[in-house]
């Protein structure tokens, strides 16, 4: 018990490290570790060299430039694009207003997109004066969003409703409606590329995620019955390939509907997908209601809750945080699992890749430039998913214990 | 320090119940508890761990199940009816000995939500509410604070301005300072001494004697499932007349 407060000096913080320090420090501490960063350096030195050689030298990258409209929207009509880029451009707009009303990581995402195309609004190639109007016009949208975020419309539930309205005027504008003369509909066999392997992935995700969270509460539930159907469905669907799935979604089902009911492909197998990931993501939440303590349930019910409050005001929002990493994983397996609509002759981006290499004799050998085109959009969205996540954890970690 | 400062009871008697049983499985938790409880009496239940002490306050609002006998609270048998149970539930505050506070909402969020939920007030009259509890519980500046952050003892007292927020007519306190650090148990008390000389009717299952013997209309001790004597805090403390009551006080007294 002896505390000398009388002459202890001042801990001092260390010094912050400068750049030569750290290089000390970190990569050239003692001999072998200096052998390992010289060795590394002069590998990646090469590996990086031959990368850039090839991607800006060596490379033909005709197939991808020549096919740009086919990987965005494969076979939609071309007189019909104007409503995929009304769509593009709704979406530029809201990303303006959620920048201002809700910012962080939003704010990333909006600023991203407004200048990968503004940028290439810019680009010095040839290109028709409406795309590139259109292209520019995008950046401006976000902030005239953004204004209109400054405005009392500007409220969080406001802005969350515009995005659902949007979703659902997205598969309107797409699909068309009968009998109007602006707006024909469009067939959804004629729907490919990046278009439909975006639209796979949303219609999959937002419905798979209440879905999920349906059946993980069914499974808790105390009626038999109710409880019985979630652990069959789920376990049914998880014990089955997606591949399978899709098929049965594709070739099975309509086998099982009357003559004059049919179901449109692409709708087939956002089915199958759905109710594929909606199993898994089941899982996933199951995990996170079991991890909320007795206690809290005992506590909502104490204050005179009934127990649907129970479990959307108390228990919902703290197992959904946990599981968030696990959600949004299964969020990015979906994006990719997208490239198996294939089998069922989708024409999503990766079958596009193979329809553009075996369109031209010219271009029969040039798979690498294709594919690795393909893995680079794959990445670029699946990185987005990844890192918004760790964002959305981080901010809703505020007062854990 | 043997003087009772309490409001006086009422001869109005507001929760009673009658040869009330409970199983788990095979284990006979509570063997035929009888206890009437009359309107601003402060009740105190002490007895040895594993008595059933906290399972017989826990039935009184139906967060446990009883198998046998009558629970009547404010004119309402507990029963398999739902809307029973849920009314009842909004005139009982529970105060947990794990607090049990909701960690991703704020101490307000905390208080407010059961009167918007439950009672329908609007927002601006529950956390003015929330605010006068939490002046009561005398800490106002951590309003905008997660539980996460606060301390042991500053989480209890939201914990109590939660369960009053419901404008109770009757608080349970289900051992409220054994999880709680030492020095952190005289301002939980505190709290529940000024609640009992407000008027209101509190059950409290606790090991604090000092608390029990000066706050307490009526000591009750548990044993083995059953209401083993019960008297007021004199009596019990002075004349103790059971055999295993003496060889309780003798042990928690001891030290």
């Amino acid at each position: 018990m002896s505390v000398n407060t009388t002459t202890a000096e001042e801990v001092r913080p260390p010094s912050p490290p400068g750049p030569i320090r750290w290089l000390k420090k970190n990569l050239f501490s003692n001999w072998y570790n200096s052998l390992l960063t010289v060795i590394s350096g002069v590998i990646v030195f090469f590996a990086l060299k031959a990368v850039i050689l090839w991607v800006f030298f060596e490379a033909n990258w005709d197939p991808v430039t020549h096919s740009l409209k086919l990987f965005a929207v494969g076979q939609y009509p071309p007189d019909q694009l104007w409503r995929v880029g009304t769509i593009v451009c709704m979406v530029s707009f809201l990303f303006g207003v959620s920048w201002k009303v809700w910012g962080g990581t939003v704010r990333t995402f909006a600023l991203a997109i407004a200048l990968v195309l503004g940028v290439a609004g810019l680009l010095p190639v040839s290109m028709g004066l409406g795309l590139r109007l259109w292209f520019l016009s995008n950046p401006l949208l976000t902030a005239i969003g953004y204004q209109v975020g400054r405005t009392p419309v500007g409220k969080s539930k406001w802005v969350a409703l515009g995005w659902v309205v949007s979703f659902f005027l997205t598969i309107i504008l797409l699909t068309g409606i009968e009998g109007l003369p602006w707006l024909p509909p469009v067939k959804s066999g004629l729907w490919g590329g990046l278009l439909l392997t975006f639209l796979l992935a949303m219609v999959g995700i937002a419905a798979s995620f209440p879905i999920g969270v349906a059946l993980a509460l069914g499974r808790q539930s105390s009626l038999p019955v109710v409880k019985a159907f979630c652990v069959l469905f789920i376990e049914l669907v998880r014990g089955v390939p997606l591949v399978t799935v899709l098929f049965m979604a594709s070739i099975i089902l309509p086998l099982f509907l009357p003559e004059d009911v049919r179901i449109d492909r692409v709708l087939r197998a956002m089915m199958g997908m759905t109710l594929f990931a909606a199993a898994y993501m089941a899982e996933n939440v199951r995990g996170g209601l079991q991890a909320i303590p007795k206690g809290q349930v005992e506590a909502a019910k104490a204050v005179g809750l009934n127990g649907f409050q129970t479990m959307a005001l108390i228990v919902l929002p703290q197992a959904l945080r946990l599981v968030i990493p696990a959600i949004v994983g299964q969020f990015i397996a979906l994006f990719m699992d997208t490239t198996l609509a294939v089998i069922v002759g989708l024409m999503e981006l990766l079958a596009v890749g193979r329809a553009v290499l075996e369109s031209n004799v010219e271009w029969k050998l040039l798979n690498m430039e294709v594919y690795i085109f393909i893995a680079a959009i794959f990445w670029i969205f699946n990185y987005s998913m990844s890192y918004a996540s760790r964002r959305l954890e981080a901010a809703l970690g505020v007062g854990k214990r | 320090m043997s003087e009772n400062t309490g409001n006086q009871p009422s001869q109005e008697d507001i929760i009673i119940c009658r040869d009330v049983h409970k199983w788990y499985d095979d284990f006979h938790v509570l063997k035929g508890v009888s206890l009437t409880v009359k309107r601003q009496e402060v009740v105190v239940i002490c007895g040895p761990s594993g008595s059933g002490k906290s399972t017989f306050i826990r039935t009184i609002n139906r967060l446990e199940e009883h198998q046998r006998g009558q629970i009547i609270v404010d004119g309402i048998e507990l029963s398999h009816d739902i809307r029973n149970i849920e009314a009842i539930r909004s005139e009982v505050g529970m105060v947990f000995q794990q607090f049990n506070l909701f960690p991703h909402l704020t101490v307000l969020q905390n208080i407010t939500l059961a009167p918007i939920w439950v009672r329908k007030w609007p927002k601006d009259k529950a956390e003015e509410v929330a605010m006068q509890l939490l002046e009561r519980v005398g800490i106002p500046e951590q309003a905008h604070k997660y539980p996460g952050q606060l301390s042991g003892g500053q989480q209890q007292r939201v914990a109590i301005a939660r369960a009053l927020a419901m404008q109770p007519k009757i608080m349970l306190f289900d051992e409220p300072t054994s999880a709680l650090d030492p020095e952190m148990i005289k301002e939980v008390l505190d709290v529940m001494r000024e609640l009992a000389q407000s008027g209101m009717t509190m059950i409290v299952v606790t090991h604090e004697m000092g608390f029990a013997r000066e706050v307490a209309n009526r000591i009750v001790f548990f044993d083995a499932g059953n209401i083993v004597e019960q008297n007021t805090p004199e009596e019990f403390f002075a004349h103790p007349k059971e055999e295993r009551t003496r060889l309780f006080l003798s042990q928690i007294l001891a030290h």
